[in-house]
């Protein structure tokens, strides 16, 4: 790959120094920016300053996150109003959501336990004391006209998350990286406004107005898009891990903007521009990418990139600038004059006089509740099953996959390395290709151990047993049994019968003989294959391989 | 309340309200200097009734002084750029000229305030910072009042609220003052 990106290049590099700047070079110009963009994103240790004529370092990337996760409760966070998905408009309002005027804030302490435990998660420190702010800004679907989040002092700060994603041809180098989090903080979300273009109005929900959110700031430490999906991925992890946010993308409950710009490393930062509207992991990777590819072809045509918010369009896979431009806004950050400060206390030991232990949040008492994490799990898999990391991935990343895979691991009497060949290739294959969650494959674990149990005690072969997988995957109510007496897919294991389908194939073959008589074996493969066609797989192959070569020579 | 009573005392003799701690009303001679406001004449009047003088937390004579005009920084001038920016922000309409000289001169009467020394005091950002706050059980306690709440629009589709579509953006400072010309006010 390197010694082709240089030969691209001096060729581009010939075409530009003879040619002035028309719109025909524009273009071989921004290929090459493109089969750069495409060779650097991948690993830093292909970056080779060859190209330029005036050696200057390659422009880079600089992503940064933040991260808006709607925090699993059944109130919202300063109201008792429930909290759901899909309700009829406006139901769930309570009059403090609706700003009515008279009405206060009371915080919900389940809210604040979750964002203590997110932090305690990615080993952020919390903060013992922290403040409430309003954000001043006027939108139709924030009836009070500013938002109750906490800007000064957050409730945690300074965590790290430690994400990984893999490289190479056949994508099994795991790289593994890691991005500060520069902070958490509650904040109340906004409500849903509805934009109905034909009549001129926008038509406001605020059933989802007043909704706690943890907002997860992240520092500008990655470079692109596939950086960035991995750190989002295994934050949805985490966050389901703990229970305190469902983290799915596509139902709102996990928003991520990103803050793109690109410069020469060294230099300083360049200006940056906010991308939303992302709706799936997927999405994030290609906005990314999008946005610093276009950054860097207009910083090329010697244009200035422009400090503003842009959408993600999906489907052209483009960002388009926004409509409301209003430039710089200035929030006017206010203390929350109706909350006094919130504290966490370390113990029931540390609390106060005249404190009552079940009424605050005590920072032990959640540390002790805190659930293995994806990361330990991950380890876990790999040291006691010994299995490729890789698939430790796919097992933790697959909801219920892990528990299936040591359920049949526990049930088999197989070998956990073959368990996970059947459980990665056979079962997320066919669950994947009709698109099926764990929780629905219609082969449950002990069907699946009893299959390998027979694979393994040699009473059917393993490509029969791949044929029986599908026909149990159909038939979900017979057992295995059943499946292998009615098709008839028992193992030959009669070496009677054995050689006599193998004489049976030697005679009616004499070329083939021949050429294997004349040392070339590989044609012994088509003598295999053919009789396990006769055989309709029923025979082990390394009998067979023996009996034919014992016949041949 | 205060006023309530304020008000009832200045009709004389009626008996003040219960409430006030207070049966009957003194003679007014003690109010006599005329600090100014209702206020601080209930509160002395109050105060010297029920605490006869000895644990009032209300000085007998005034304690404050003037602040010399040298002790200030230099008064704030409003650019009617910011008034601009001000009331964009706020929607507030401040812009004629009474409005930016009431505005200055409250800035200059919170200039005092540089005069006091603040080092190693922190700041306080809520009056009730010595209380716990409250943190409620995470039930659902309230809601299902949509009816209610869109009565009180004047405008509904459907049970959503109706907004236009977007900010409309506050119209610049000339139009605006043309758009008043033409308005009632």
């Amino acid at each position: 790959m390197a010694t082709s990106s240089s030969g691209y290049s001096r060729m581009f590099f010939k075409l530009r120094k003879y040619a002035n700047k028309s719109q025909h070079l524009y273009h071989i110009d921004s290929f090459n920016l493109v089969i750069r963009t495409i060779w650097t994103s991948g690993s830093k240790t292909q970056l080779q300053t060859k190209v330029h004529t005036k050696s200057l370092p390659q422009m880079v990337g600089v992503v940064g996150l933040e991260v808006h996760a709607q925090i699993q409760s059944t109130s919202k966070l300063f109201s008792g109003s429930h909290v759901r998905f899909l309700a009829p408009p406006n139901s769930l309002v309570s009059h403090f959501d609706a700003s009515l005027p008279g009405t206060l804030p009371v915080l919900n302490r389940r809210c604040v336990e979750a964002a203590v435990l997110t932090g305690l998660a990615l080993n952020c420190t919390i903060n013992r004391k922290s403040l409430f702010d309003r954000k001043h800004y006027f939108y139709a679907d924030m009836p009070a006209g500013y938002q109750i989040t906490q800007q000064r002092v957050p409730i945690a700060v300074n965590g790290i998350l430690v994400y990984s994603y893999f490289e190479g041809h056949r994508r099994n180098q795991v790289v593994t990286k890691s991005v500060k989090i520069k902070q958490i903080q509650l904040e109340q979300d906004s409500g849903k406004s509805l934009h109905d273009d034909e009549q001129s109005q926008t038509l406001i929900d605020l059933n989802r107005a007043g909704v706690g959110l943890m907002e997860l700031v992240m520092e500008p430490e990655m470079c692109c898009g596939e950086e960035a999906a991995a750190a989002v991925r295994e934050l949805q992890l985490i966050l389901q891990a703990l229970g305190t946010c469902q983290a799915n993308m596509a139902e709102g409950q996990l928003r991520v903007d990103a803050n793109v710009s690109v410069h020469r490393p060294g230099e300083p930062l360049g200006v940056r521009t906010e991308v939303k509207n992302i709706n799936s992991v997927r999405h994030l990777a290609k906005a990314i990418d999008y946005e610093i590819q276009r950054q860097m072809e207009v910083l090329q045509s010697a244009g200035k990139v422009l400090n503003e918010t842009r959408g993600f369009d999906s489907k052209s896979g483009n960002t388009i600038p926004m409509r409301d431009k209003e430039g710089l806004q200035d929030y006017r950050f206010m203390p929350e004059p109706n909350l006094p400060p919130l504290f966490v206390y370390e113990s029931e030991a540390s609390l106060p006089a005249g404190v009552d232990p079940a009424q605050v949040v005590l920072i032990d008492r959640l540390s002790a509740q805190l659930p293995e994490l994806p990361s330990v799990k991950r380890t876990r898999l790999v040291e006691k099953y010994g299995m490729l990391q890789e698939h430790s991935f796919t097992l933790v990343n697959e909801d219920g996959l892990m528990d299936y895979f040591e359920n049949v691991v526990q049930t088999a009497k197989a070998e956990p390395r073959k368990v996970i060949g059947w459980v990665i290739k056979e079962l997320m294959g066919n669950l994947n290709s009709q698109n099926l969650k764990v929780s629905q494959s219609p082969i449950s674990p002990c069907a699946l151990a009893e299959l390998i149990n027979l694979v393994e005690a040699g009473h059917i072969s393993s490509s029969t047993a791949k044929q029986v997988f599908q026909e149990m995957w159909k038939a979900p109510e017979k057992t295995v049994g059943q499946i292998v007496k009615e098709q008839d897919l028992w193992m030959i294991n009669d070496k009677e019968e054995l050689q006599q389908i193998c004489k049976r194939i030697v005679d009616s073959h004499p070329e083939e003989v021949q050429i294997i008589r004349g040392g070339n074996t590989k044609v012994l493969n088509k003598l295999m294959g053919k009789v396990q066609r006769e055989t309709k797989g029923r025979t082990d192959p390394v009998q067979v391989r023996a009996i034919l070569e014992k016949m041949v020579s | 309340m205060f006023c309530k009573c304020a008000a009832r005392a200045s009709s004389a003799l009626r008996p003040l309200h219960p409430r006030c701690g207070i049966l009957t009303l003194p003679a007014l001679n003690n109010t006599a200097s005329g600090s100014g406001t209702f206020w601080s004449r209930t509160c002395k009047r109050e105060s010297s009734n029920v605490n006869s003088a000895s644990n009032s937390k209300v000085p007998q004579a005034p304690t404050w002084e003037p602040i010399a005009e040298n002790q200030l920084p230099s008064p704030t001038r409003v650019s009617p750029d910011l008034v601009d920016k001000l009331e964009r922000l706020a929607l507030v309409d401040f812009g004629s000229k009474e409005g930016v000289d009431c505005l200055e001169k409250a800035i200059r009467f919170a200039d005092q305030l540089h005069v006091i020394n603040t080092d190693g005091v922190e700041p306080m950002d809520s009056v009730l910072e010595d209380r716990e706050l409250y943190l409620r059980d995470d039930l659902v306690t309230e809601g299902e009042c949509a009816e209610e709440l869109l009565q009180l629009a004047k405008h509904t589709v459907e049970e959503y609220f109706v907004a236009p579509p977007g900010n409309i953006p506050l119209p610049k400072r000339e139009e605006r003052s043309a758009m008043l010309k033409d308005s009632e006010f």
